[in-house]
């Protein structure tokens, strides 16, 4: 009990520590010395807080929203391999988003973008999709589902292919560029655009953290302990949803995050979502933030879309993954 | 023997079941009273695990009628139904790495709130339910470390835990060492007896069931074969039918039941 609480904050103190550095790094480092006589040298101040501060708390909300609705789906199908990426939820929603560039539109619904909303249709569309076909098979099973969302996933991309083709060359450029998945923001917009999705998924979550901990165990036993488990998993899509669709319209598909930091997040504070979830929420962003900051400074003057970083360290985590036995101790299934 | 009451607790009238259009319980009519120790038998396939499961509403829009405590199935919600029943399932394969107070803990769900935090009395539901079931020493211990005989007193545990009426179990015993087959019934007769808690018991174990129980009911091809006294179905005639095998019989030294013996024509 204390250690878990110990835990905590060490990765609140991470948090906190890495997303205040972190703007302080970059293609020029900027002291805060400089920062504070401001006056003197505007140049630094403006990308201190127009670009690197925004950029920071976008990485931070895009972070944290992928890791918990990762969680998420881990969690409620006891199986560490089931994430936005393998489930096709991202595909989903860059579809939506993909689709909203492609058709022109720029619309907004009371201040929240419409590229936001149709990321977040094109999320809940691929969870129905993916969801339906292992239903329809019968026997649930998270192998089924696995490849279900594998598929839906290979069909949306080559969709968005399609799409890509079919648009003019400016739309097409946008819609690849996007794709690649990454953080670069200027002012607050983007993280401002997040924000909604991200909170309300979270809060979802978090009112349904004693429902998550029994469906990690077992749907039946969920079911017999008081869960009304089609209303939990629907909520749980649904804050799924929200969450990768809000990220992703503004981000692109980042992969991995999704898989990786809950994994670890158990690994650290154990499967009690009461604060396995906090946790995800703080490793999250503090590993997007450390992510970012590797993109934008490894091959300076040269930024690589963050997404690059994820992936190269996605891979290998995902091979240990399957090798290890940290895994079957972490897999649910039975 | 525990204070079996007069009132009936679960109710179940022309009651079926159907998985795919294929019909797994088939107009079954029976009735369980407050108290009573009742063990569901017959052979693999009969619906014993189907029954139990509706009992729990774990499966779905059957037809006909269950009651449980006077009350429609279908109107509780899931919650208050989880005050009324609680589930132990077959032990095979529950490899979460919950330590053991964590997941006994879970059994209180149907009483906390999503923003209260845990409170006295789930405690000492908690501390009662590892007391009974003699699972306290390992509390901290992670589930996957635990072997098969502890980790089914760690499922007893955490359905004590939840405090309800009554206590469905889906093959307590299989896959357990004789010494914990013994444990397991000691808690069930326990929380029968002190707490007066109602037992429903599916198992294959005849011997045991007819021992320990106060009510047999079997089941055959998902309809109901017996319903009565557990000395009443030990006799080669309703075994016979059953099972469709003959079976050699003997009393048991200490209490006259009789009780069937493995071998017989193959020796």
């Amino acid at each position: 009990m204390l250690k878990k609480k110990t835990v905590l904050i060490a990765l609140l103190i991470t948090a906190v520590v890495v997303i205040l550095l972190a703007p302080f790094a970059g293609m020029k480092t900027i002291s805060l010395h400089a920062l504070l006589t401001a006056a003197a040298d505007r140049m630094d101040s403006y990308i201190f807080f127009n670009i690197r501060v925004p950029r920071v708390l976008t990485a931070a909300l895009a972070g944290a929203g992928l890791a918990v609705s990762g969680m998420t789906f881990q969690s409620m199908f006891r199986n560490s391999l089931a994430t936005p990426f393998t489930l096709g939820v991202s595909s989903g929603a860059s579809l939506g988003a993909s689709i909203y560039v492609w058709s022109g539109l720029t619309l907004s619904i009371t201040g929240v973008p419409g590229v936001s909303l149709f990321s977040f249709a094109g999320a809940g569309l691929a969870i129905l999709f993916v969801y339906g076909i292992t239903k329809m098979k019968g026997g649930f099973s998270t192998a089924t589902m696995l490849l279900a969302g594998v598929a839906i996933s290979f069909f949306f991309s080559s969709v968005i292919l399609l799409i890509q083709y079919a648009c003019d060359l400016t739309h097409s450029f946008r819609i690849v560029r996007w794709l690649m998945g990454g953080l670069e923001a200027v002012g607050y917009q983007p993280a401002i655009n997040m924000l909604p999705f991200v909170l309300l998924g979270v809060a979802i979550v978090s009112v349904q953290v004693n429902g998550l901990n029994l469906m990690s165990v077992g749907e039946e036993l969920a079911v017999s302990r008081g869960v009304d488990a089609s209303k939990v998993k629907k909520l749980l899509f649904l804050a799924a949803s929200l969450m990768v669709g809000g990220v992703v319209a503004v981000c692109g598909p980042i992969g991995f995050v999704g898989m990786m930091v809950p994994h670890i997040c158990r690994l650290l504070i154990g499967p009690d979502h009461r604060y396995l979830m906090p946790a995800t929420v703080l490793f999250g962003s503090a590993f997007l933030v450390v992510c970012d900051t590797i993109a934008r400074t490894i091959l300076a003057p040269v930024e690589m879309p963050v997404g690059i970083i994820t992936a190269l360290l996605g891979g290998p985590f995902f091979i240990w993954l399957l090798l290890s036995r940290v895994s079957e101790r972490l897999v649910y299934e039975d | 023997m525990g204070k079996i009451r007069q009132e009936k607790i679960i109710e179940i009238e022309n009651f079926s079941f159907a998985i795919r259009k294929t019909g797994i319980l088939r107009n079954l009519c029976l009735s369980i009273r407050e108290g009573e120790y009742v063990s569901i038998v017959g052979p693999n396939g009969a619906g014993k695990t189907t029954l139990i499961k509706c009992l729990n509403r774990i499966f779905k829009n059957g037809k006909g009628q269950i009651r449980i405590a006077g009350k429609d199935l279908e109107k509780y919600s899931q919650k208050d139904l989880a005050k009324m029943t609680s589930y132990v399932p077959q032990a095979n394969g529950h490899h979460f790495s919950f330590t053991v107070r964590e997941f006994v803990l879970m059994g209180r769900y149907p009483y906390v709130s999503p923003f209260s935090s845990v409170s006295e009395k789930d405690e000492a539901a908690v501390e009662k339910a590892l007391g009974i079931t003699g699972t306290r020493a390992w509390a901290d211990r992670r589930i996957t470390t635990l072997s098969g005989g502890e980790r089914q007193k760690v499922l007893i545990a955490a359905a004590l835990a939840q405090e309800a009426r009554i206590l469905l179990l889906d093959e307590p015993i299989t896959f357990l060492d004789p010494g914990y087959q013994d444990d397991i019934y000691a808690i069930l007769k326990k929380v029968n007896l002190d707490q007066g808690i109602t037992i429903v018991s599916a198992t294959h174990d005849i011997n045991s069931a007819v021992l320990h129980s106060q009510k047999i009911i079997a089941l055959k091809q998902g309809e109901l074969f017996f319903d009565g006294f557990p000395r009443d179905i030990m006799n080669h005639e309703q075994l016979f039918q059953l099972y469709g095998k003959p079976f050699s019989f003997v009393d048991h030294p200490e209490t006259g039941m009789p009780i069937i013996l493995p071998g017989g024509d193959l020796c």
